[in-house]
């Protein structure tokens, strides 16, 4: 670990301004403090916001508005979201572990980096660690690596659960920066790697999330899928956050997102789209193929191509059986 | 005492037959009980040190540093910088810096070949500094320059695998028995690389005193590892200690000595001040010996009523190039069944990953998953039920030198088991969907070579009636002082708070250490014959044959007298077991043997897999402590579950690095991966060939096999049968059926 200044900010406004000098802002840690013993991140500079209050849940415009503090225990146990946004707190319980998740927040969740080993392991070429010098995981076990968006110069997926859900639910991100406030949908805020995977949001100097919004509650049925490598404590290898009406048993409209296939939670109105009218299955079976038609595997991970498929059919006939 | 003082009299025995059962005659009624591991609570309420927890004045701290190449020489290590920040004592590289840890029972240096560098992660230099940061910032700021040469990392391709003599063999006409065999199956089965995982890491503080080197370590066999510490450092044995009471797991990791102990020694040696030097998590997954990865070709043949007739198991492993061990594969195949017509062939690939050795079971942990995962896979094409199958394989004798089997609960755990777990359920493959998950069941057969290796143990009867056991042997989370407590306890009748263990000093009577399952029944076959003597004095003193004297609750009873302990003249008496392997070793094939049976459920969509229960059966002798016992099968069937399910080392194919060197990425079962367990030790069971005491070996014998039942049960579920270990769902979706 690099030595690096710390200061403790009693508003965002003071956050924003270590920012704007380049300061690394900490909440949680548990992402961020891993990185930093292992030299994988260097800030000079680290801003701890645990102190601006910003750890409130309130109800918004017939919405909720989630502050960046709100741990992942917390937003998980939250009446409202229980009752209105299960597929929220479905995809935080499938997160991590109960000592994780009660340091967690919204914000940091957002924000955490990818589980790509060769990112890990500052003695391996990685473009978004170190750009330009070459991704190792290309043709190196890639197994936690993406199908959908990535580019020859990283296949990295983003990790988080709690960020897919809040894709399918249509989230808001709520910035403070050097020029005032903007709400920026959570569709628009992660960037793709293109030639620049170290840039992985809209994000810039001085800006700090201090909220997350959710709008009303969406009509349908939600729920919360993950596949991974062990029953619990792993990351997904691909999820699914769906948020389907049915009538009749057959599919009104849909909004689906995916977790574990990309460099970003994963949502396309093109794949929702093909869901209208027809049965669970079919359905499952229409949007996976609008889903995957572009996909590409790396080696190690091309199973997820077929997974993908399979979790979509698994979340539909599991939300279509639950409001039967 | 120190050890050159003589004890006051010696009991030795050489295990060339089979002993009267001594134990049984025995009245204080405590060995076998499910008493509580004596120093529990200190455990939990920390106040047992382990090793980096000793905080000597004055200490520095080391961290090591690992190359970043896998094969070539360290040119330059520019190290002016690091030796500049603050805080930095010192950098140490090159001799006698170690390349890994020192196989198991070794008793000699490990390989010290720096500058050169044969994998990636190798240790290469330590800095120190005053505090760990300090030392870390600096050890991650150093420009290493390397002369870097091609490495072969794949076992596969390989180009130089040995084929050591003593594992090839080549019984009758293997092909000629397959070709006229009623079936025949031909499969291959791969296992992937483990590391051992204990939840303590490596740790040593080094400290020197008049030019004799203090260890607390982390270490399960103290009297190999002062000789390997002692070698390394070029110095005499008898200038240095290893101080390892309490040890949080080994799993084999921990058999030989390792980098971080060398380093520590040395630094503090020249520092002249204490010095630890702990890995970090990334560092027990990269410098330490792991499994090898393993692919084994099983060939079965049998006639039309199922009897075998022909079978082969062929391995390839891998490992460094020069290191003496190589996983032996096929240890429990060469007895367990029969088949006159037996090829055995063993490969070792040298290759440029991080080394291989000993992990919890060597030998049968994977061996086990192809032959019993073939097993099943020969029940399944001659259509008999897989235990019939089993039983009818078994031989009177073993089949390549016609041994005699001593104690061999093999066919009562498969049959009990079976009528416990309800085996007579089981249905055809791919026939129970329950909801969205395909329901099967799984057996496989457990066994595990038994050895018992020399120890020694000092046991004093003291002055108040109290005992007090010493011996060098280690506690490594499995119940060492809770056993030993039992058997002196039981012997002298005493009540367990009347014995005193200490262990975990290498100035103390040497034992086999902790490794191999021989830990329990080695030195409690010592402590045994100790106390044996010490029974012996007491009726000389009483005037009665040993056979009429009765200990009990602290009280001598013989012929008319009843006398307290406390009360004897000449107290306090000391008296040393000695036990040495002798001819039952040769004479007989001694091993545990078990059962495991597991049902599992696999997603109909998603091939995840998940064990619903699993029960485990076995038969290991005595049990001398149902609960610690217990314990071991708990732990060795989860492993099983890992073995099965999720546990893999995954190399980078093109230096072999290990990628997924933490445990975020590299999955041990978590609770929900774990069912209901029930383990079950046969109660009435005694292994009079395997040494005094008639107990076996456990720690292992739950895992051997553990894994297979879950193959297993996996193919019966849903039809698909995976032959590459760790089963993840990769491997099973593409096959799954369509629902009915
Ligand atoms: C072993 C392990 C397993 C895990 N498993 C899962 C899992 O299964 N699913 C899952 O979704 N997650 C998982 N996680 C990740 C976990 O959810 C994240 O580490 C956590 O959510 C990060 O939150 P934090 O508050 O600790 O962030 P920090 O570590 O404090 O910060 C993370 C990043 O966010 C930035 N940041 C934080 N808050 C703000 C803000 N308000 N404005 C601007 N920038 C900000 C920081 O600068 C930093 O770059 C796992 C983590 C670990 C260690
Ligand atoms: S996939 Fe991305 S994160 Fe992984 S090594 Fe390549 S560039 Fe780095």
């Amino acid at each position: 670990m690099k030595p690096f200044d710390y200061a403790r900010a009693g508003d965002v406004a003071e956050a924003s301004r270590h920012t704007a000098k380049g300061a690394t802002v900490i909440a949680g840690g548990t992402n961020l403090l891993d990185l930093m013993k292992l030299q994988v991140m260097t800030p000079s500079a680290l801003v701890d916001i645990t102190r601006t209050g910003l750890d409130g849940i309130e109800e918004s415009n017939g919405g909720l508005r989630i502050g960046t503090l709100v741990t992942n225990s917390d937003l998980a146990v939250h009446p409202i979201v229980r009752k209105s946004y299960p597929v929220l707190s479905r995809a935080l319980l499938s997160g991590a572990t109960g000592q994780l998740r009660n340091k967690a927040t919204t914000g940091g969740n957002l924000l955490q980096r990818t589980r790509c080993p060769y990112f890990y392991d500052t003695a391996a070429a990685c473009n978004k660690r170190e750009p330009g010098t070459g991704c190792a995981a290309l043709e190196g076990r890639n197994r936690v690596c993406g199908i959908l968006g990535t580019s020859p110069h990283c296949i990295a997926t983003h990790p988080s659960d709690m960020a897919v859900a809040m894709m399918a639910l249509g989230a808001q991100v709520e910035i403070e920066g050097l020029n005032g406030t903007r709400a920026v949908p959570l569709d628009d805020f992660y960037r793709l790697p293109g030639d620049t995977p170290h840039i992985e949001t809209c994000l810039e100097e001085g800006d700090v999330i201090t909220h997350v919004t959710l709008p009303a509650p969406p009509e349908g049925t939600q729920g919360y899928v993950k596949v991974r490598d062990r029953a619990s404590y792993a990351f997904a290898l691909v999820s699914v956050a769906a948020i389907v009406r049915f009538d009749g048993g057959r599919v009104v409209s849909g909004r689906l997102a995916f977790g574990g296939l990309a460099p970003r939670p994963w949502r396309t109105d093109a794949v929702d789209a093909v869901l209208e009218g027809k049965s669970p299955l079919d359905a499952a079976e229409a949007a996976a193929d609008a889903l995957l038609s572009e996909a590409e595997g790396h080696g190690d991970n091309d199973f997820k191509i077929l997974l993908a498929r399979r979790t979509l059919r698994r979340a539909m006939r599991e939300l279509s059986e639950s409001q039967a | 005492m120190s050890l050159d003082q003589s004890p006051d009299q010696t009991t030795e025995l050489t295990m060339d037959k089979a002993q009267p059962r001594l134990l049984d005659a025995m009245s204080q009624g405590l060995l076998g009980t499910r008493l509580s591991r004596p120093e529990g609570a200190l455990k939990v309420t920390g106040r047992a040190a382990y090793a980096a927890e000793h905080l000597p004045d004055n200490l520095a701290t080391g961290v090591l540093v690992r190359a970043t190449i896998t094969k070539g020489k360290v040119s330059h290590i520019d190290s002016d910088g690091a030796k500049a920040m603050k805080g930095v004592l010192a950098v140490f590289n090159g001799d006698p810096l170690v390349r890994n840890p020192a196989q198991g029972q070794a008793g000699e240096a490990p390989a010290q070949v720096l500058p050169e560098v044969h994998y990636f992660g190798q240790p290469i230099a330590l800095v120190v500094a005053s505090t760990f940061e300090q030392a870390r910032a600096a050890a991650q700021s150093m420009t290493v320059t390397y002369e870097e040469e091609d490495a072969e990392v794949e076992p596969a391709t390989a180009s130089t695998v040995d084929k050591p003599k003593k594992s090839q063999s080549d019984t009758g006409d293997l092909e000629g028995a397959l070709r006229d065999a009623a079936t025949a199956i031909d499969v291959t089965y791969a296992t992937a690389p483990h590391t051992s995982a204990a939840m303590e890491p490596h740790a040593s503080v080094a400290e020197w005193k008049d030019g004799r080197l203090t260890l607390h370590g982390s270490y399960q066999m103290l009297k190999h590892n002062l000789a390997e510490l002692a070698d390394a450092l070029d110095m005499s044995e008898d200038n240095v200690r290893i101080l390892a009471p309490y040890v949080g797991g080994g799993f084999g990791s921990k058999l030989g000595i390792a980098p971080e102990a060398v380093a520590a020694a040395h630094a503090a040696r020249e520092l002249k001040r204490p010095v630890r030097v702990v890995m970090g998590r990334d560092q027990v997954f990269q410098m330490t010996l792991r499994r090898s990865e393993t692919t084994q070709r099983i060939r079965l043949g049998c006639d039309a009523s199922g009897r075998m007739t022909a079978l082969a198991h062929e391995d390839r492993v891998s490992n460094l190039p020069g290191e003496a061990f190589s996983e032996p594969v096929a240890q429990g195949t060469h007895f367990l069944y029969g088949g006159e017509n037996r090829r055995f062939t063993h490969e070792v690939a040298r290759i440029h990953r991080p080394g291989t050795g000993s992990v919890r079971a060597p030998g049968e942990a994977v061996g086990m998953i192809a032959l019993e995962c073939a097993m099943d896979e020969l029940a399944e094409a001659t259509g008999i039920d897989p235990i019939e199958l089993r039983v009818m394989n078994m031989r009177e004798t073993t089949p390549a030198d016609g041994l005699p089997y001593s104690e061999r609960g093999l066919e009562r755990c498969l049959r009990e088991g079976a009528a416990r777990f309800g085996w007579d359920g089981r249905r055809p493959a791919a026939q129970r969907l329950d909801g969205d998950w395909w329901i099967g069941m799984g057996v496989a057969s457990a066994v595990r070579t038994n050895q018992m290796e020399e120890s020694v143990a000092r046991v004093t009867l003291q002055s108040d009636g109290t005992a007090l056991v010493e011996t060098d042997m280690t506690d490594i989370g499995t119940g060492s002082y809770a056993i030993l407590t039992q058997i002196a306890g039981e012997m002298l009748g005493l009540p367990a708070k009347k014995v005193r263990v200490r262990i975990g000093d290498s100035d103390l009577p040497k034992s086999s250490g902790s490794g191999g399952s021989f830990g329990a029944q080695s030195c409690g076959s010592a402590v045994f014959l100790a106390c044996k003597g010490l029974r012996e004095w007491i009726a000389d003193k009483l005037d009665v044959s040993p056979a009429d004297l009765t200990l009990r609750d602290g009280v001598a009873t013989g012929g008319n007298v009843q006398m307290s302990l406390a009360d004897f003249a000449g107290l306090p008496q000391t008296s040393e077991g000695h036990v040495k392997p002798g001819d039952t070793a040769d004479d007989f094939a001694i091993a545990g043997y078990g059962a495991h049976f597991a049902e599992v459920g696999v997603h109909a969509d998603t091939g995840e897999v998940r064990v619903r229960r699993m029960l485990g059966i076995f038969s290991i002798g005595r049990v001398l402590n149902r609960l610690t016992a217990e314990s071991q099968c708990h732990g060795a069937m989860i492993w099983g579950i890992g073995s099965a399910l999720t546990e893999e080392l995954m190399h980078d194919p093109r230096d072999g690095r290990i990628v997924n060197h933490n445990l975020a990425e590299y999955h041990v079962p978590v609770h929900l991966d774990v069912p209901q367990l029930d383990a079950i030790l046969l109660e009435d069971t005694r292994d009079d060939q395997a040494n005094p005491i008639q107990a076996k070996g456990i720690g292992e014998l739950g895992i051997s096999g553990a894994a297979a039942s879950i193959g297993n049960a996996v193919f019966n579920a849903c039809g698909v049968r995976v032959r590459d270990f760790p089963m993840t769902p990769d491997k099973i979706i593409a096959g799954l059926p369509d629902r009915p």
